[in-house]
């Protein structure tokens, strides 16, 4: 049954294709040799079987209460995506959004300012997107036509980005530190104040919520991290010990024991008068986590790069703190990119854990519309539906990673 | 290209450091202004909740008729009127009160760690529970007993018929400990399943995890609704313990806890004289001594305590007197139609009685 | 006068100095760090009047917890905890049996996720694009999906809408499964249980002494090895009946009402069973024996006797882990057989051998020498993510101890026991793993 061998990644060239006929094809994978044609009638009866169930309790038109219910869906669909937030703030969001928007697109645009910006599969992609966002069923009318905007706004800067990308190449760095400054706008934007009607964060939720905790999440967790990194590999002893322990005790304990300790024990050993607020709790929570495992990454990033490098710096005459932060911490960090997107999805998977101690992100919400009369019992609509979410955005996120990883790779060839 | 690269991400690691050095302020400063009030150790809650003129009170806001959240974040319920009644006796202001949803679970050390000023959340006073976990328990706003709620087909009628049965309980409840004592006591050992949270602790009752389920009477009855077939499920009879519920504050704050208490305390003096929210401000000129301090038309007693004179009345006129926070809530004008039972003024047999305002 | 080198370097350019007094500055400012926060910690305490201090574990902890993994016991004629525990026992007693449930899910699912993952891991490099197609699909579905969800899927829209008790689902009389929980087999407990357990640990760890004594004599000696493969074939036949046989597996068995102990009570709910069930009013004698074999439906008591009792919780929490863990696995197992080098396959079927022999002989143990060290991650998160139990009322070490410490009010203390009791299971199962990486290890000469 196992024959293949894995495909070649050596300097070798493979063999040139043979063009099979699709019977051939179905022969040589389905069908041979005997035992292969069992198993094929095995698994694709199994896959009738179940999908012909699902369908069957999926498509509901009749209204059979023993079937799905999936008004659930769009009756909470807002809720879902912002959680409690005040519906007449609701504009707020939308000009957040549009700034995330137009500096995806930008950024899109730079990268790509060398290649045809919008080929066949980008046009069906954008297509595609553009009838979900006509079609979902949303209650609110503004929004098909928002995110329709949205979408435009995406492909509009990304041409933008592409033609002035062309003309400065320096965009890609400004690109960069908009990114970074735009997140003071949306901490703005969301929170209030400064002129704008302040909203507790006990009324953030949904998906909102949950891209806020991962990203703040996950930008907090780099100057630990990266300490403690370097802590343990560093020489002294005693900074090398206190990383150690701090690294391996954390990694050691359950996420939600230590989300636990950030809900109620952290608030025991502040002075007295400084309460931080729930999700800040939360988010320490998160950031104290991913940091041991953010060090950990980043270690075996040091850990590749050759001692030449360090030497070759040391005999230019950067100090110690020099040749650290010029010479191996960028190789070292380019180097576990990879690493470092993985981490942010489990992150982005482990803000759940949050609906445990009481936190409405996605997957507290959802736990939330349950608990409603009105909703009782849907527990396999509400669920899919955020698995689906959940996969789209964890999905996207790796194989756009893998994407950016490859074109950043040859690059360099 | 790799040089412009490295110094990019030498810059945006540095950026992050510098840019994520200000969010924490920015966003509690946003998200609860006045948190971070510095006090001092030796000052108030009362101080403390002036400064800052906005209550933090502690709810459920699962249970209707206690403390309810609906779509629209409204909260109601007799627990919230409660809230509502000390901010705006403190405050003089109903409205400014933050509701914050607690577990039963976490909800002690929410108030020991400050995070909420008060808790309003159907919380049953014991003895340690007041000594040592470090609560202070105002006067008892509902007198209640544990039930226990089963399907009506089930055929379970007493304690006796549990053995072998299994029970759905919150964790953390004090009815999760008198439900092993009454067991005991009845000598069958049911299952009991432990949920960390109300809402999945229902769920799992409404999917028939467990053939009853435990807590306050008022509580199931209330919970019952949210059911989805409500007229199926039934309430036994048996009280499996007293259940005292009001309001708590942190232990070693009299200052604080004298207005919680002496509010609560109010409401019912208020029934006892017949101010309601609709005469307070008739009442306040009448003729009757007695009404007159109370209200604080005469004398000083809102001074003792750190309050305006006139406390009581921007209380009553937020939330009306005890029978009209009780009748609205649980009671004639509520879906539930409770009787007052233990719950009426000692002058009509019930449990409730305020000490003299003098 | 000499030139003394020592003297001119000024000591903020000496590189001496400053490891010593970079140190000197991490000790203070981790030290002063933590005495303020010890010393909020002790103010905070104070105010609110908690307690330090490991002697409430002594108090009686009068709550229940939920027994999971429950064997029928023949003395008390009813299911019973591997761990018994009632509640009045003390605090240390509960937070055992907690870590009992913990450690019960952690064993059995490590062992479940590993075969599943393996499995899963070699099927895709089948010759059958279904079977590798569905393995990544698979994959890629479970990874890209959070845990707590699958969990709560799991727990809320599979195993809670099992058939109510009376509606049980029978598989062959063997295994049932309802809202009561699953009812399988079981060894009965006897002296005969403990000698066939004796033969079976001496059958395997005979049967592997022959595996390897055969593999050597193949390589080594070119031998065919026929006389070692009969001997294996009558180990594990005798392995097979030894298990079948010498366990004294017991069934579990329904428990019906004995009408003969009928008071007026259950008359009356049997006729109205009868009535509702059967559509039958008006029973004149409900106890007459053709009454009894006709209505047998309504004389069932939705209780068991014999076999093993899993609570629901116990076994969403196990699929839930095993399903996630897997994946990951798989994707390592994966990785490993990709990373032995294209010239290793070739060269063993240059030699002649089998792609069954192929795998066992040649690639696998070089693949297990990548795979050990992220498997040993992978073993660790299943133990931590065993905590998640707490979210579906599963009565593991987080859940029972986050009661304790409400109940008790302790929070400090309870969660040092927690940590430390994690830290130490993680240290167990790490040690394990880096042993067995060390035998599997390329030994170079």
């Amino acid at each position: 049954m196992i024959a293949t061998p894995p495909p070649s990644t050596g300097p070798i060239a493979p063999p040139p294709e043979i063009r099979d006929t699709s019977l051939n094809w179905i022969k040589k994978n389905l069908l041979t040799p005997w035992y292969n044609a069992l198993i094929t009638l095995a698994i694709a009866g199994l896959a009738g079987l179940v999908l012909n169930n699902f369908l069957r309790w999926a498509i509901n038109l009749d209204g059979d209460p023993n079937k799905a219910q999936w008004n659930v869906i769009p009756a909470n669909l807002a809720i879902f995506a912002v959680g409690r937030y005040p519906d007449e703030q609701y504009w707020r969001l939308w000009i957040a959004l549009g700034i995330v928007a137009i500096l995806a697109g930008l950024s899109w645009g730079v990268v790509a300012r060398s290649v045809k910006l919008f080929s066949r599969n980008v046009l069906i992609g954008l297509a595609i997107a553009a009838c979900i966002c006509f079609l979902i069923p949303v209650p609110i009318s503004p929004w098909r036509l928002l995110s329709v905007t949205m979408l435009g706004l995406v492909a509009g800067s990304a041409w933008l980005g592409q033609q002035l990308g062309r003309k400065v190449p320096q965009l890609g760095q400004y690109t960069s530190f908009a990114w970074l400054g735009s997140f003071l706008i949306y901490l703005w934007l969301l929170g209030g104040n400064l002129g704008l009607e302040p909203v507790r964060t006990g009324e953030w939720g949904g998906i909102m919520l949950t891209v806020f905790l991962a990203i703040i999440s996950i930008l907090l967790c780099f100057p630990i991290g990266v300490t403690m990194a370097l802590g343990r590999q560093s020489e002294l002893p005693v900074v090398r010990w206190f990383s150690v322990a701090y690294i391996e005790v954390i990694r050691g304990i359950p996420l939600i024991a230590i989300l636990f300790m950030g809900q109620v024990i952290v608030p025991l050993f502040l002075p007295e008068g400084m309460r931080p607020d729930r999700v800040l709790r939360a988010v320490v929570g998160l950031t104290l986590f991913s940091s041991a495992y953010l060090a950990e990454n980043v270690r075996g990033g040091l850990q590749s790069i050759p001692r030449g490098q360090e030497e070759a710096a040391q005999a230019l005459g950067l100090n110690a703190p020099l040749t650290v932060s010029l010479v191996v911490l960028p190789q070292a960090l380019k180097a576990v990119i990879p690493a470092i997107v993985g981490q942010f999805i489990s992150l982005f998977q482990d803000t759940t854990l949050l609906s445990i101690v009481g936190l409405e992100e996605l997957l507290g919400m959802s736990r939330s519309i349950l608990a409603n009369p009105n909703f009782i019992g849907r527990y396999a609509e509400v669920y899919l539906f955020v698995g689906v979410l959940y996969w789209f955005f964890c999905y996207a996120m790796s194989s756009g990673s893998r994407y950016v990883e490859k074109r950043l790779n040859t690059e360099h060839r | 290209m790799l040089n412009w690269r490295s110094l990019l991400l030498t810059a945006l690691l540095a950026g992050s450091l510098a840019a994520c050095a200000t969010p924490p302020e920015k966003d509690s400063g946003a998200a609860g202004d006045g948190e971070n009030t510095a006090a001092t150790a030796e000052g108030s809650r009362l101080d403390v909740v002036k400064d800052r003129g906005r209550l933090i009170c502690g709810v459920d806001g699962g249970i209707p008729g206690f403390s309810y959240v609906d779509e629209d974040s409204n909260y109601s319920g007799i627990d919230v009127d409660i809230c509502k009644a000390v901010a705006a006796a403190v405050l003089g202001d109903a409205d400014a009160v933050e509701y914050r949803k607690l577990d039963s679970t976490e909800r002690f050390t929410a108030l020991a760690g400050g995070e909420v000023d008060m808790l309003s959340r159907n919380t049953t006073w014991t003895i340690s529970r007041d000594t040592s976990v470090g609560l202070e328990f105002a006067p008892t706003t509902f007198y209640d007993g544990q039930g226990m709620m089963v399907r009506a087909d089930s055929g379970l009628e007493t304690l006796e018929d549990f053995d072998g049965k299994s029970v759905c309980v919150e964790a953390g409840t004090t009815t999760e400990l008198n439900l092993t004592d009454k067991m005991r006591e009845a000598g069958v050992d049911p299952e009991v399943k432990t949920y960390q949270q109300a809402d999945p602790a229902y769920q799992a009752y409404d999917d028939e995890l467990c053939d009853g389920f435990t807590s306050d009477k008022s509580q199931l009855l209330a919970r019952r609704t949210t059911l989805s077939d409500p007229e199926a499920h039934i309430l036994l009879d048996v009280t499996m313990s007293k259940e005292p519920l009001g309001p708590v504050t942190i232990n070693n704050d009299s200052a604080w806890f004298d207005v919680v208490k002496w509010v609560t305390y109010g409401l019912i003096e208020a029934e006892e004289l017949g101010i309601t929210s609709e005469n307070v401000s008739e009442m306040e000129g009448s003729d009757d001594p007695t009404v007159r301090r109370f209200l604080g038309a005469e004398g000083e007693l809102g001074e003792g305590i750190g309050l305006e004179s006139d406390f009581m009345v921007n209380a009553i006129e937020a939330v009306g007197n005890y029978s009209e926070v009780y009748e609205r809530n649980l009671g004639k004008d509520s879906q539930f139609k409770l009787d007052r039972g233990l719950n009426a003024l000692w002058t009509d047999g019930g449990l409730l009685y305020a000490p003299p305002f003098r | 006068m000499t030139f003394n080198q020592e003297h001119s370097i000024p000591f903020w350019r000496d590189d001496r100095f400053w490891k010593i007094a970079l140190q000197v500055i991490a000790v203070v400012v981790v030290a002063a760090f933590a005495s303020l926060l010890l010393y909020n910690l002790n103010i905070n305490m104070q105010r609110a009047g908690l307690k330090f201090g490991f002697d409430f574990l002594d108090n009686q902890a009068s709550f229940d917890i939920l027994d999971s993994v429950a064997p029928y016991s023949a003395i008390d004629e009813t299911y019973k905890s591997v761990f018994p525990y009632s509640p009045t026992d003390n605090y240390a007693r509960v937070l055992q049996a907690g870590l009992v449930n913990s450690l019960l899910i952690m064993v059995s699912g490590i062992i479940l996720t590993t075969i599943v993952g393996i499995i899963i891991g070699v099927f895709q490099f089948s010759d059958n694009w279904l079977l590798r197609k569905g393995s990544e699909l698979y994959i890629e579905v479970v990874r890209n999906t959070p845990l707590l969800l699958q969990l709560f899927f799991w727990y809320s829209a599979v195993f809670s809408q099992l058939p109510r008790p009376k509606e049980r689902l029978d598989f062959f009389g063997a295994l049932y499964l309802s809202k009561r929980g699953i009812f399988m087999p079981w060894p009965a407990t006897n002296p005969l249980l403990w000698f066939s357990l004796g033969l079976i640990i001496v059958g395997v760890a005979g049967g592997i002494w022959l595996w390897f004594w055969r593999t050597n004599l193949i390589v080594e000696k070119g031998q065919s090895g026929q006389t070692q493969l009969w001997g294996l074939w009558a180990i594990a036949l005798t392995l097979i009946v030894v298990i079948l046989f010498g366990l004294g597996w017991a069934f579990p068995h329904e428990l019906t009402l004995d009408p003969s102990q009928f008071d007026a009570r259950d008359t009356e709910r049997f006729a109205a069973c009868v009535a509702e069930t059967y559509q039958v009013e008006n029973l004149s004698n409900p106890t007459s024996e053709a009454n009894l074999a006709l209505y047998s439906k309504c004389l069932w008591t939705g209780n068991f006797e014999y076999g093993l009792r899993l609570s629901l919780e116990f076994a969403a929490l196990l699929v839930g882990l095993v399903i996630y863990t897997a994946a990951f696995i798989a994707e390592i197992v994966r990785a490993g057989i990709q990373s032995v080098a294209q010239g290793q396959w070739e060269a063993a079927r240059a030699l002649g051998l089998h792609s069954d022999s192929t795998m066992r002989l040649v690639v696998f143990p070089q693949a297990l020498r990548v795979i050990i060290p992220p498997l040993n991650s992978q073993y660790q998160n299943l133990a931590k993510n065993s905590s998640l139990g707490a979210a579906i009322a599963y009565a593991e070490l987080y859940n029972v101890a986050n009661t304790t410490y409400n109940q008790s009010g302790r929070p400090i203390d309870v969660m040092l026991i927690i940590a430390l009791t994690y830290l130490s299971i993680n240290m167990v199962i790490s040690l394990t793993m880096n042993a067995f990486n060390r035998a599997v290890q390329l030994k170079e000469r």
